[in-house]
């Protein structure tokens, strides 16, 4: 089995920066891979403005931020780069599988950085009860289909949840012609930053419904209407409250989870050489905070490599 | 007149309270950096935001694998123009090669505003 210093597994902002980092510490033999077709990660569908402006000190967009990171890494020849790389196991000993076309490949690895990501909280986990028709997604996928794939998914939205990215997908249907016809939040407060309600939900009048819940999704082939109820002080429904929005798309934007699946069932915190960093560490409100995070990450496993001999 | 405002400038999304004479701001209070009290001026006086959306890359184009080409507009445009300019974006193919920073369209609504491209399309 091939051996290299530092495997890192994402290309998005963590894993860019955590190779870029790790190069400069003094590592001479990384390998980093990404699933997707580029790099960039998630980046490359979050088209709107807001980041860079404490890395950069610049207002950039999702693509523009990311290149900066990919113009560094192809300028740098040790760092190998393996695109529709997908890590599927790892061992105690960082042993790590994973596939690309046509191969199923296991490296060794000295050192290994995860920086996979986080994925999207589902309307399973908020139990929101009713049929199970099509037009239901999550904020992030709503956003792939339309930014990366050039599909809208539906005219009517319903946004369940009030995270950055349900707020800026609100935006983003309306750009493209469609209606959003409410944002509903359990919570008293906006789970997203206070900027994006202003100039996602304000700029375009959309309804914003604080301390409300949907109570339940209709539909038979497709999405056709929600119930939405009010929730008082202790977030029991308020007897009478309920009301109808008529839509054919429900998108779900309640939250992330760290993606750690590679480490499931291994005894993780005894595998000296192995770290996390970015979204798979803790979910960060901005992708300046990633790369800040990343980039200590990519330090640290360069002295532990140092540290080997 | 007083109007709070939350400044869109950076995540830290300031409270600003703005006091306004004559349609003029005469005085803001409650940002934390210089930028809050140019955004509300800005916001009052002649509200303005940069947009950004996509364009369709021609199927023609094979020079790339992308199918949407991201954009934005390389200065802010009013706000009162923004659905405007949505929907004459939508209506833009792309059918060559492009580098990010790249003019896609060039004076959208005759604003002196171009469209640019965010992303290398090659």
């Amino acid at each position: 089995m091939i051996e290299r210093d530092l495997v890192i597994v994402g290309a998005g902002p963590a894993g860019m920066a955590a190779a870029i980092s790790a190069y400069e510490s003094g590592v001479r033999d990384i390998l980093l891979l990404e699933r997707d077709q580029y790099l960039g990660g998630i980046l490359n569908q979050c088209i709107h403005t807001g980041f860079g402006l404490t890395y950069f000190k610049e207002n950039l967009t999702g693509p523009e931020y990311s290149q900066r990171f990919i113009q560094k890494i192809q300028a740098i020849k040790k760092i190998e780069v393996s695109l529709k790389s997908f890590a599927v196991k790892l061992s105690q000993e960082k042993e790590l599988t994973f596939i690309k076309p046509g191969k199923l490949e296991r490296v060794k690895a000295r050192a290994l950085i995860l920086a996979s990501g986080a994925r999207e909280r589902t309307r399973e986990m908020i139990h929101i009860p009713g049929d199970r028709p099509a037009g239901i997604f999550s904020a992030g996928l709503a956003q792939k289909l339309i930014n990366i794939e050039g599909l809208l998914p539906g005219k009517e939205a319903v946004i369940v949840g009030s995270g950055d990215i349900g707020l800026i997908m609100a935006r983003r249907f309306i750009l493209e012609g469609a209606k959003v016809r409410a944002v509903i939040e359990i919570q008293k407060q906006s789970r997203g930053l206070a900027r994006n309600v202003v100039q996602c939900l304000e700029d375009f009048g959309i309804p914003f419904y604080l301390s409300h819940k949907v109570s339940r999704i209709y539909g038979k082939k497709r999405v056709e209407k929600v119930d939405v109820v009010k929730l008082d002080e202790n977030s029991n429904e308020i007897p009478g409250s309920r009301f109808q929005i008529e839509c054919d798309t429900v998108l779900i934007s309640v939250g992330l989870i760290p993606e750690i699946e590679l480490i499931d069932g291994l005894d993780s915190s005894s595998i000296s050489g192995l770290f996390v960093c970015g979204n798979a560490a803790k979910i960060y409100d901005l992708a300046d905070s990633v790369t800040k995070d990343a980039l200590s990450a990519g330090k640290q496993a360069a002295e532990y490599i140092k540290g080997l001999g | 007149m007083i109007r709070n405002l939350t400044c869109i400038e950076c995540p830290k999304s300031c409270a600003l309270r703005v006091d306004i004479e004559n349609c003029r701001v005469v005085k803001v209070s409650g940002e934390k950096c210089p930028n809050g009290k140019d955004y509300a001026v800005s916001e009052v006086e002649n509200p303005q935001r940069v947009l950004t959306s996509m364009v369709v890359v021609a199927a023609q184009c094979a020079a790339t694998t992308l199918k949407m080409l991201p954009v934005r507009t390389d200065k802010p445009i009013p706000k009162e123009r923004i659905l405007e300019a949505a929907g004459e974006i939508r209506k833009i193919k792309v059918d060559r090669p492009v580098k990010s920073g790249e003019i896609i369209a060039a004076n959208i609504l005759g604003l002196g505003v171009n469209l640019i491209a965010t992303r290398d399309c090659l």
